[in-house]
């Protein structure tokens, strides 16, 4: 299968399925070995709960283990030995009430389904003590952002912890997903994170391909590349726009700002949405490249490579802003690679994931992307990644619109899906890896789907880089992450 | 006198939205936008008096008198400035202190009225401005007693009126000029020591105090603050102007440039660096404090070498 994302089928008998403890056990193993999670996820199989694991091996190879365990037994905890694996297991227990024994810190993760009426009595940690005072931010914010209630707990200005407290936009897009057709899922897809619908939709996409042996020439995948680069560019510009707002840069903020309309005009002129929805679709892309088409493509990112340079030196030389972002928010390596983060996030922390780099063929292969690694893990450090990501992004584009021009290939019919199959595709987004699994059952219906923004991940990032800071400093921490709200909340 | 204290009102009336104007322009070129109309605060002012204001449960008449309160400080000192570089409304013997006291008035209405709400952003807010404005009091006080020191005179117009002969006398002036700039930026919440234009409450000095008033209660805050620039700007012209204390229309009206000159500096400073760190920024009125300690010592030396 040639794709240029990272795409895993598999028939589900032919993935190991232990009991509950042998399968604790392997997951051990495994991540003492250097296993990396990608997800885990359970779904009710008549009384017992079907549990999946995706592992990401040191060679880059693709791992799944699976276990039933019954929910009153359950299993015990991974988290405390393995940090990554909170959200997971979090995640785990609320979508299937499975028993996840001597876990630590088992509070919901969205609220969802009946629960959600219960989103006022949320546990906050507390810390009592005279010069302790308690910051509540949200979930309404002042500025025109989603939702999201942030408790402080601050020794004066210091921010001792932070605890967030998400789920004010769960819309239930993984049980809407099982409710259409299939085939015709794309539009909800798009809106699973709205500043992501094209890594969302092409995870989508490549699910679905994967299990109905549906294979796309090269152009399409070098299309599809295209518009996911387009997005990241976009939003690096539009996060970079927001820093510097937040810092109080006015130059960056309107320039950036500015810069990001090109880019997300650029998108629209491509597909009729300037957040990239309608551009992909299951079997090829909505998107064409007429002659004259091209040529305003290609004006338009030799606007950004001309003027983004510009304001890069002026953002990257201005002391101030160093002044601001330096050392603020620090993640060290050893904090992200314990909490598994990924992405952006990861990267500027000095961890070099980045699917693209991974990828066997498809347009990455072709053409390949630096990738770009940033060891200080602070604010600046994370900006400073996204302005070389951009460049780097840029760059490629402009070889790659030369070497496929031509994006006339009709979109490819998917067949019926093949019964009994996983398939499960991990898409670099701009702000990490999508992760999209389905499950088919003895028919080819769709029995699961998965869906993982890297926000769900990341957001505990936030949460530990800010602790010991001002809290008059998280404002630009939380920007410098850029999570979504939505696509945690699904 | 009778022209002067008219003209004096005509300015306190006209150039509080003239600068806060200026300002904004000056930011909205430098980030290659055309920028609001001059006068855009008067119609945000009549805007907001024709709304009515909300109040929170939890306030008392603390927090509804706080903002009248702030206006009328802010009116009284702008009764002693030298607003257009030569006599005041009023003036007497040591009004600076007057000055000071009617700004600190002001502030604490405001920061009560911020504690008022019970909000803990309003609180973080208080604490900031009374730690900024516990630092910025020694400053203003040095520089005026330095120049008075250097001048001989008592009150605040005559004071600011320096005859600059020889060295010591110009390193007051300069040192004065500095710090009266900081204590400008710190007192009307502008950068980099408060970001007017932020919408994040938790980096917020000044504006998270007022973020629970609306109306004309917004609108009086607004119009305070204006006046307060204002008063700064020509405490800061009278000291550059060569003419300052003669009342006539050329120095009036250099003066009036002078203090667009300083509002087209504050309004670049804004738009071409960033926002200091909060722990950072008493550092930075330190260097005011210091400013004010040097014009101080060099006021002292001049004064003991003089036969």
């Amino acid at each position: 299968m040639s794709t240029s994302v990272i795409v895993h089928r598999m028939n589900v008998c032919d993935i190991p399925t232990h009991n509950p403890n042998a399968w604790r056990d392997d997951l051990t193993k495994r991540f003492r070995d250097g296993h990396r999670i990608l997800t885990l996820f359970g779904r009710r199989d008549h009384d017992r709960v079907l549990i999946t694991a995706v592992l990401q091996a040191q060679d880059r190879s693709i791992v799944l283990s699976r276990s039933t365990v019954t929910p009153e037994f359950g299993y015990h905890e991974l988290t405390s030995e393995f940090p990554a694996l909170h959200c997971f297991e979090r995640e785990l227990h609320e979508q299937t009430g499975v028993r996840i024994a001597a876990h630590a810190w088992l509070k919901p993760i969205r609220y969802e389904g009946k629960t959600q009426s219960a989103m006022n009595e949320y546990p906050f940690y507390k810390i009592e003590g005279k010069e302790v005072h308690e910051v509540a931010v949200g979930p309404v914010h002042a500025g025109v952002i989603e939702p999201g209630s942030f408790r402080f707990m601050c020794l004066g200005e210091q921010v001792h912890h932070l605890e967030i407290q998400l789920g004010y936009q769960h819309r239930g897009v993984e049980r809407r997903l099982l409710e259409r057709e299939p085939t015709r899922l794309t539009p909800l897809v798009e809106t699973i994170a709205g500043d992501t619908s094209i890594a969302h939709a092409w995870a989508y996409c490549s699910t679905l391909e994967s299990v109905s042996d549906c294979e796309l020439d090269i152009e399409v995948e070098a299309a599809r590349a295209i518009a996911l680069e387009l997005e990241r560019v976009a939003m690096h510009l539009a996060g970079l726009s927001g820093l510097a707002a937040d810092v109080g840069f006015l130059q960056g903020a309107t320039t950036y700002g500015r810069l990001r309309t090109t880019a997300i005009n650029t998108t629209m002129r491509l597909c009729g949405s300037r957040f990239g929805r309608g551009a992909l679709r299951p079997g090829g892309v909505a998107m064409r490249l007429p002659p004259d088409l091209l040529n305003e493509v290609r004006g338009n990112l030799n606007l950004l490579r001309r003027d983004l340079p510009i304001i890069n030196e002026c953002f990257l030389a201005s002391q101030t802003v160093q002044h601001r972002l330096r050392s603020v928010g620090v993640l060290t390596e050893a904090q992200a690679a314990e909490l598994g983060l990924v992405g952006m996030a990861a990267r500027a922390s000095g961890i070099p994931i980045d699917a693209r780099q991974e990828v066997k063929s498809g347009a990455y292969k072709v053409l390949p992307i630096p990738v770009a690694i940033i060891r200080d893990g602070d604010c600046w450090g994370r900006a400073r990644l996204r302005i070389a990501e951009m460049d780097a992004s840029l760059l490629w584009l402009s070889t790659i619109l030369a070497l496929y021009p031509n994006w006339d290939c009709p979109r490819k019919r998917i067949g019926s899906l093949a019964p009994n199959q996983i398939a499960f595709a991990l898409v670099e987004g701009w702000r990490g890896e999508v992760i999209h699994c389905l499950e088919t059952g003895a028919t080819g219906e769709v029995v699961h789907y998965k869906v993982q923004d890297p926000s769900f991940r990341n957001w505990m990032g936030l949460a530990i880089a800010v602790r010991g800071n001002e809290i008059s400093d998280f404002p630009i921490c939380n920007k410098s992450f850029d999570l979504s709200y939505c696509g945690n909340d699904l | 006198m009778m022209p002067v204290r008219l003209a004096n009102l005509a300015a306190l009336l006209v150039m509080p939205l003239v600068l806060t104007g200026v300002i904004n322009r000056v930011k909205s070129l430098w980030s290659g936008r055309k920028g609001p109309p001059l006068f855009q605060l008067a119609f945000d002012v009549v805007r907001l008096l024709r709304k009515s204001s909300v109040y929170s449960s939890t306030t008392t008449p603390v927090f509804r008198i706080a903002p009248y309160v702030l206006l009328l400080t802010a009116a009284g000192s702008a009764c002693v400035a030298p607003l257009l570089g030569s006599t005041p409304f009023v003036s007497f013997p040591f009004d600076f202190v007057w000055l000071a006291y009617v700004w600190g008035l002001g502030r604490m209405a405001i920061m009560l009225a911020a504690l008022d709400t019970g909000s803990s952003f309003g609180g973080m807010g208080a604490a900031r401005e009374a730690t900024f404005s516990t630092l910025l009091e020694p400053a203003l006080f040095f520089i005026v007693g330095a120049l008075s020191l250097l001048t001989g005179k008592h009150t605040l117009h005559e004071a600011l009126n320096p005859h600059l002969d020889g060295g010591p006398a110009f390193v007051v002036w300069v040192a004065a000029l500095v710090a009266l700039t900081i204590v400008l930026q710190v007192e009307t919440a502008r950068m980099p020591v408060d970001d007017p234009a932020t919408h994040l409450e938790l980096t917020m000095v000044h504006e998270v105090m007022v973020l629970d008033h609306s109306g004309p209660d917004l609108a009086a805050i607004q119009v305070a603050s204006a006046i307060k620039f204002f008063v700064g700007a020509s405490i800061i012209a009278t000291l550059l102007n060569p003419w300052a204390g003669s009342e006539t229309l050329a120095a009036a009206s250099l003066n009036v440039a002078i203090c667009v000159f300083v509002a087209i500096l504050i309004g670049t400073v804004e738009s071409l660096i960033a926002r200091l760190k909060l722990r950072a920024v008493p550092q930075y009125i330190v260097v005011a404090i210091a400013s004010g300690v040097v014009a101080l010592l060099a006021a002292a030396w001049r004064a003991g070498g003089a036969p």
